[in-house]
């Protein structure tokens, strides 16, 4: 028996704070009539449902890959593994250990470049060690075998989609006039996807192997945590201050105003790219100069990415905070709000049962609409150089070490094209889902 | 006029003190100059003369903010802050690890950038207004909604995927243009080409979309409807009524960056090899050349705020409603 050792890194718990705040916002926000009827308007639109479907494919992925482990090393002694995995790499395991040599094209049965061979004289393709390894020699029954696992995949991908749509007729009863269609079609689509990936993964590297002959399926589905917490990580993060220096703002005036606002004028008046740039140049060294602090390799780089995710946040909360002060310096003067100050309830109070609420359509727009951005920045960021960790597997880490070898002729464009078509599906569905979003909750948005 | 610019230019002082502090604590308190000696150096077992000599070259050798063994004026100026960031206000930044001025280095690097920074704002500015405008037009069509999602779908895809498949495509495939490389005068048209258009493809989904909805901000307001109602064509609705107003906030906003473009763009520059303060910021990141970094932020929110100045004084300038005093 397999005994493991649980492992919460920081970044895990953030995350899973951040789900269990979704969900406790959720619910708050179903007993609320002004936001009820906003999220109804999300669910009635096809594009809503759709995208949101998306969007929980790729939350579960990064749920998957945030519950980490250390598998217990063989012997009497309790010792454990330095290598911290996760639930995702158990579930791909096969994916994971199965590497090759090096470059091999997706569905491949060769490697990618020639090589002097034992047998025989000449130079030729040697054959993976993995990929399509079942065939034998019996390469004619190649092209036959992908299509005959693709269309089982799709079978089974058929299959999952209606065991969802069985399981999910409850839901579809309860609500009626949402666009269970769309999200249906979505569901469809990505059991088929799905499907058809996960039955050649069995015998092929989908999407092809990286330098180090690692699948790049498998590297992708790890970039997809990162992405995920990325995005999501950043807003929490500066979050409470900047919804606390923004009411603070608002509500208080006089200098108190006038040094928050001097304060974010300030954070904001440095390009953001540099600040970032000098605050991760100053992390590394205290990082690299305190190695005392983390007992694995994993636990350094999250650390690493925590940082940056706060870097992030600090150069980006200030844009929230600005509108926050706004919208309550109209709040304030307005008749309810001056009528609880008539009678006497607190300032404290004031501010969270009256101007807060009225607020939070602010927050959770600001929240889904820079999801996208964050996402697209760790890749430019980690080109700079100013990203995270090299060793932790990203889309920003695949696409720099791949962008070398588009000079190689033939070219390898696998790694290249599978990290920008998960990153484009990821975030054209956050930015779909944000117009949605930003359409139903703010009131200013024109309509046609 | 003049009395609002010189009280908005004392305005900036104290935010300019605000960054150079940031700046100042984040190298210097955040991580003592031995830490950034001993990481510089790269070995775990660097030797104290090691460090005391890296220093000593790059002037850290100081205490932070008072000297108690020197005399006068010294006692405050012969300190790491005075030396390292009092001086940034007079455009003094020291020298770079290799050696050399930065200020000239800045100088020199400033052509470059902007070589590929103006043709990028002024044409990114133009196609996007009217790219805009196109979709204004066809408004509630099929043709509008087709034009939104492709400005999502452009918006969605990374910059780097746009500058890796340029260059793949123009350069590699087409051999239309140099893959990267810069030359000084005329024949730098050559090589400045296709990182003005890959930025420009780049930036034009979410700035379209942006200009999109302030016109159409714009297409609510009562005038318009007065205009429609006395007899105007819809194009003379657009061009003249709408497009003038909403060239306000679109204007104003684009000007705060027309300062900016000194610094040039990282990624293109680095990609496309053109010497600018982008690329030069880029390799002092990864020669970790903390006085260049530190010149660079100074500069940047220096321009910065010079651009927030600007912004004020064009609104004055195209919006008759607005008086500053």
């Amino acid at each position: 028996m397999l005994q493991i050792k649980f492992v919460l890194l920081w970044s895990d718990l953030l995350f899973f704070v951040l789900i269990a705040a979704v969900v406790v916002g959720g619910v708050w926000a179903g007993r609320v009539e002004h936001l009820r009827l906003a999220w109804r308007q999300v669910g009635q639109s096809r594009v809503g449902m759709a995208t949101a479907t998306v969007l929980i494919a790729f939350v579960l992925v990064a749920l998957l890959d945030s519950l980490h482990y250390r598998e217990r090393l063989p012997g009497d002694q309790e010792n454990y593994a330095v290598e911290v995995r996760s639930a995702l790499d158990a579930t791909l395991t096969g994916l994971r250990t199965r590497a090759e040599k090096t470059y091999s094209a997706p569905l491949a049965t060769h490697l990618f470049a020639k090589e002097s061979l034992d047998t025989d004289l000449g130079r030729s393709f040697p054959r993976l060690k993995h990929g399509g390894a079942h065939l034998g020699d019996d390469l004619a029954a190649h092209d036959s075998d992908i299509a005959a696992k693709a269309v089982k995949g799709l079978g089974l991908g058929l299959l999952g989609t209606l065991v969802f749509g069985l399981v999910s007729l409850p839901l579809r009863r309860a609500a009626p006039h949402l666009a269970w269609n769309a999200q249906l079609l979505t569901v469809l689509v990505l059991c088929l996807l799905a499907g058809a990936v996960a039955v050649l993964a069995g015998d092929y590297h989908v999407l092809g192997t990286d330098k180090v002959g690692q699948d790049v399926l498998y590297l992708t589905l790890k970039s997809v945590r990162t992405a995920i917490l990325i995005g999501t990580l950043t807003t929490l993060i500066m979050l409470p201050a900047a919804v606390f220096l923004g009411l603070l703002a608002g509500y208080a005036g006089g200098w108190i105003d006038d040094v928050i606002q001097y304060l974010y004028t300030t954070l904001n008046s440095i390009p953001g790219v540099l600040l970032i740039a000098a605050s991760v140049l100053m992390m590394q060294v205290v990082i690299d100069t305190h190695p005392e602090w983390f007992a694995t390799t994993a636990e350094r780089a999250d650390a690493r990415f925590l940082a940056l995710c706060a870097i992030l946040g600090i150069t980006s909360w200030t844009g929230l905070c600005r509108l926050l002060r706004g919208e309550v310096l109209k709040l304030r003067e307005l008749e309810y709000v001056q009528a609880a100050r008539a009678l006497g309830v607190s300032s404290a109070r004031i501010l969270w049962r009256h101007v807060l609420p009225n607020v939070m359509h602010i927050v959770m727009i600001a929240i889904v609409m820079d999801f996208s951005g964050l996402v697209l920045a760790e890749a430019v960021l980690s080109y700079v150089g100013i990203g995270v960790d090299p060793n932790t597997i990203s889309f920003g880490t695949m696409i720099n070490t791949a962008r070398m070898e588009l000079a190689r002729d033939p070219m390898v464009w696998w790694s290249l094209v599978a990290a920008f078509a998960f990153m484009f599906v990821l975030v054209l569905a956050a930015n779909l889902f944000a117009d949605v979003m930003r359409d139903a909750f703010d009131p200013r948005v024109v309509k046609l | 006029m003049l009395a609002y610019l010189i009280r908005r230019l004392f305005y900036a002082l104290p935010i300019l003190i605000g960054v150079n502090i940031i700046t100042f604590a984040l190298f210097f308190v955040v991580n003592t100059p031995d830490d950034m000696a001993r990481m510089h150096l790269g070995a775990k077992r660097v030797t104290a003369e090691a460090i005391e000599k890296w220093k000593g070259e790059r002037g850290y050798d100081k205490p932070l903010f008072w000297r108690s063994d020197a005399t006068g004026a010294d006692k405050l100026t012969d300190t790491i802050f005075f030396g390292k960031s009092v001086k940034m206000f007079a455009l003094d930044f020291g020298r770079a690890d290799d050696g050399r001025d930065i200020a000239r280095e800045i100088r020199a690097r400033m052509g470059p950038s902007l070589a590929v920074a103006v043709p990028v704002f002024v044409l990114g500015l133009f196609s996007a207004i009217s790219f805009a405008l196109l979709l204004v037009y066809f408004r509630a069509t099929y043709l509008d909604f087709a034009g939104v999602v492709l400005c999502v779908a452009m918006m969605s895809i990374s910059s780097l995927f746009y500058i890796i498949g340029g260059q793949w495509l123009v350069s590699k495939i087409w051999h239309l243009a140099p893959i990267s490389g810069y030359a000084e005068g005329l024949s730098a048209a050559r090589f400045v080409i296709l990182p003005v258009l890959i930025s420009l493809i780049a930036g034009i989904g979410s700035s379209a979309r942006w200009y999109r909805t302030i016109f159409l901000e714009e297409y609510t307001r009562d005038y318009v409807r007065t205009a429609r109602a006395k007899g105007l064509p819809e194009r003379l609705v657009l061009f003249r009524h709408v497009l003038r107003n909403a060239l306000i906030p679109i204007l104003t906003g684009a000007v705060v960056l027309i300062p900016t473009l000194f610094m040039g763009s990282l990624l293109i520059e680095a990609f496309f090899g053109i010497p600018g303060l982008g690329s030069y910021t880029i390799d002092a990141i990864n020669a970790q050349d903390f006085a260049v970094v530190r010149a660079m932020v100074f500069i940047g929110s220096a321009l910065y705020i010079v651009g927030l100045l600007l912004t004020d004084i064009s609104y004055t300038l195209v919006d008759p409603r607005i008086r500053l005093q």
